[in-house]
């Protein structure tokens, strides 16, 4: 497994490296890690007498797959970006199961991770909710960790972590509408639920901001998977009128590929999606889970196993708004984002959300 | 609000998607058609799809030709149809049970082979739109129908084929009588395994179709399970049709028609619940199922073994 996760990682930065122009400047995540991946053992010799008898393992279950371009790959980066700052997998392991959309199988597997002495597990989605409630009280020398929420059900070894998801959202949407010329803005969701609501909601307020006469058509497809409908969603908003388009959740390749095609601007958020259609993804708004696990570790390692809960945004920089450098951003709108995530850091704009 | 959804523009719109929005259907459902004819129930569609998708796409993408891509679909399709052909003909295996097999085969499979050989989402340039001089220019019929890439065509024109093959050929009145009465159709000399495994294995190269006109016509993208259960309501369509290509075509545009309608219900604002509004296609599909089941017959020897008494 921990094998299969560095051919992933290596393919993942090769990819990375050979698209390297749709990388942008300040955020080049992932190509260190496999550089690290080369270099970890020669590291490993100079810090051996620093280095702790055993790593810090972590298990994470997901729903989605870690090369989603949305959530599920929004916390593998993280995981990775952990490993490198922890100095590699010497200090901090992971590993993970992917596409477990079937709580059922979730639970299962969360249960068996907890049974190998896993120094922390993750359930990396908010439907794992009630199954983690009837396992944590089973294992309680084992600290959990489960998102998107606030809710850690009083349990001593539950963490519970969320993502201001709004607070992109409206940056997002603000410079939406900044450039749309035909004041139609297409949204393409998933479901009307969690983390996606959440950004939607924070787009519209952003859009409305900026501009009241613009027309936010939104779209939830009922589904995080339909490729085929978020597609025809896009193409739908596109007749519409719609120019500048968003969307949440993984199913949006299929909504940015026609956006691509019709030369329709794109916000994303989650994870980086300017490597998907390099010309007209505008912005994205990345997850940086990372400030979360290290707070989460740095308790663990304490002896705090859980009952606190994270969330994170612009300000603690858990959420960056990062520019596709191959997209020309003219520079007054690119101020003008810059100038919004300021604002909302510093509490001079509040975000009201419906 | 409401009165927008008359307006030409929203019309032309939902009639165009629902006409591309079939197309997977039509050749995953045809296919199907042909299996269940002969008694085959084949509820492997789902896999082969996604194998069919992931082959196109990655054929598609490293060599740069499209055909390309259809020919690896097509053949993928028709090896997983030879296995499931093997396994339901041969050693007469429960067809439902062996189906779902081949599906989740199909799931995992394009998965480990997405990980190991892409590893990241990419985009590919698919087939595009085809101008047709005349024809396409007409307003509203052109944007609607004229308007569309090589695959969807394929799709619409396999109605007809399969019309003609299924009623008007001697294969076609082989591929019933194996599915209504197989004794008799093997008393007189009619090889059902034959009939049988080229069914199958017909299916499963339209379903590689069905997959390669998703990622390599229509999406152009290619992301783990992303067929999300259009397989399946392949199947159901086969049923609503009721083994009939023309009624396949009729469910299959009732189907999507009714989901881009559900799309434009939301874009226009029109204050229906989101979770309401993508409940419709499937309501509906099952109230004209309701209506018409009790009408049709499904062939007779659809989902047992053939075994010659001897």
């Amino acid at each position: 497994m921990k094998k299969f996760a560095w051919i992933v990682t290596f393919v993942l930065a090769l990819a990375l490296v050979l698209s390297a122009c749709g990388t942008p400047a300040e955020e080049p995540a992932e190509v260190p890690a496999a550089e690290e991946a080369a270099e970890a053992p020669a590291e490993e010799q100079a810090a051996e007498e620093a280095a702790p008898a055993e790593p810090f393992r972590v298990a994470v279950v997901m729903p989605s797959a870690i090369n989603d371009l949305a959530f599920g790959q929004s916390m593998y980066d993280a995981l990775i970006r952990v490993q490198e700052e922890m100095g590699g997998p010497e200090y901090f392991e992971f590993v993970y199961s992917e596409n477990m959309f079937v709580v059922d199988d979730a639970a299962a597997a969360i249960r068996d991770y907890a049974t190998q002495d896993f120094d922390l597990i993750i359930a990396h989605g908010s439907q794992y909710g009630s199954s983690l409630q009837e396992i944590a009280p089973d294992f309680p020398e084992t600290s959990f960790a489960w998102g998107t929420t606030v809710d850690t059900f009083g349990q001593p070894n539950i963490f519970a972590y969320e993502a201001a998801s709004h607070e992109g959202g409206y940056v997002n949407g603000v410079m939406a509408a900044s450039l749309t010329k035909s004041n139609v803005i297409g949204v393409v969701g998933p479901i009307e639920t969690g983390d996606a609501k959440l950004y939607v909601d924070g787009f519209k307020a952003g859009v409305a901001a900026t501009n009241p006469d613009i027309t936010v058509n939104v779209n939830y497809i009922g589904s995080f998977s339909d490729v085929a409908l978020a597609s025809e969603a896009a193409t739908t908003h596109i007749a519409a009128g719609a120019d500048v388009m968003t969307g949440s959740a993984q199913m949006v390749t299929g909504a940015i590929g026609k956006a691509d095609e019709a030369g329709v601007l794109w916000l994303g958020t989650q994870s980086s999606q300017a490597s998907l259609a390099p010309s007209i993804v505008v912005a994205t708004q990345v997850f940086h889970w990372e400030v979360v696990i290290n707070e989460i570790v740095a308790l663990v390692k304490e002896g705090t196993l859980g009952g606190q809960s994270f969330v994170i945004d612009l300000a603690n920089g858990g959420e960056v708004i990062e520019f596709n450098d191959a997209y020309a951003l003219p520079e007054d709108v690119k101020a003008l984002a810059e100038e919004t995530v300021q604002g909302i850091i510093d509490g001079s704009i509040t975000i009201t959300l419906p | 609000m409401i009165t927008e959804l008359f307006s030409t523009t929203v019309l032309i719109g939902i009639l165009a998607s629902g006409i591309r929005l079939a197309t997977p259907y039509l050749y995953a459902a045809i296919g199907e058609t042909f299996s269940q004819k002969s008694g085959v129930l084949n509820l492997g569609v789902e896999g082969q799809m996604l194998l069919g998708c992931f082959a196109a796409f990655y054929v598609a993408f490293t060599t740069g030709n499209l055909w390309l891509g259809v020919l690896a679909a097509m053949i993928v399709g028709a090896v997983m149809g030879l296995a499931m052909a093997f396994v339901t003909v041969n050693l007469h295996a429960q067809q439902g049970i062996s189906g779902i097999g081949f599906y989740l085969f199909g799931l995992g499979m394009s998965d480990l082979l997405f990980q190991r050989l892409m590893g990241t989402v990419e985009t590919v340039k698919g087939f595009q739109k085809i101008y047709i001089p005349g024809l396409s220019d007409i307003p509203g019929i052109g944007e609607i129908l004229f308007n569309q890439n090589i695959l969807v065509y394929g799709a619409y024109l396999l109605v007809p084929i399969a019309w003609f093959v299924l009623n008007k050929t001697t294969l076609g009145l082989k591929i019933r009588a194996v599915g209504e009465n197989p004794d008799a159709a093997d008393s007189l000399g009619v090889s059902v395994a034959q009939v049988r495994y080229f069914t199958i294995i017909l299916g499963g190269t339209l379903s590689g179709v069905a997959g390669a006109s998703l990622s390599i016509a229509l999406l152009n993208v290619f992301q783990q399970n992303m067929t999300s259960g259009l397989g399946f309501i392949a199947v159901a369509l086969v049923y609503f049709g009721a083994w009939k290509p023309v009624g396949v075509l009729g469910g299959a545009l009732l189907f999507s028609m009714v989901n881009s309608l559900q799309l434009w219900i939301q874009v226009l604002g029109i204050p229906v619940p989101s979770d309401i509004a993508v409940m419709m296609p499937y309501v509906l599909t099952i109230l004209v199922l309701v209506a018409t089941v009790s009408r049709v017959r499904a062939p007779s020897a659809l989902t047992k073994p053939f075994e010659r008494d001897e």
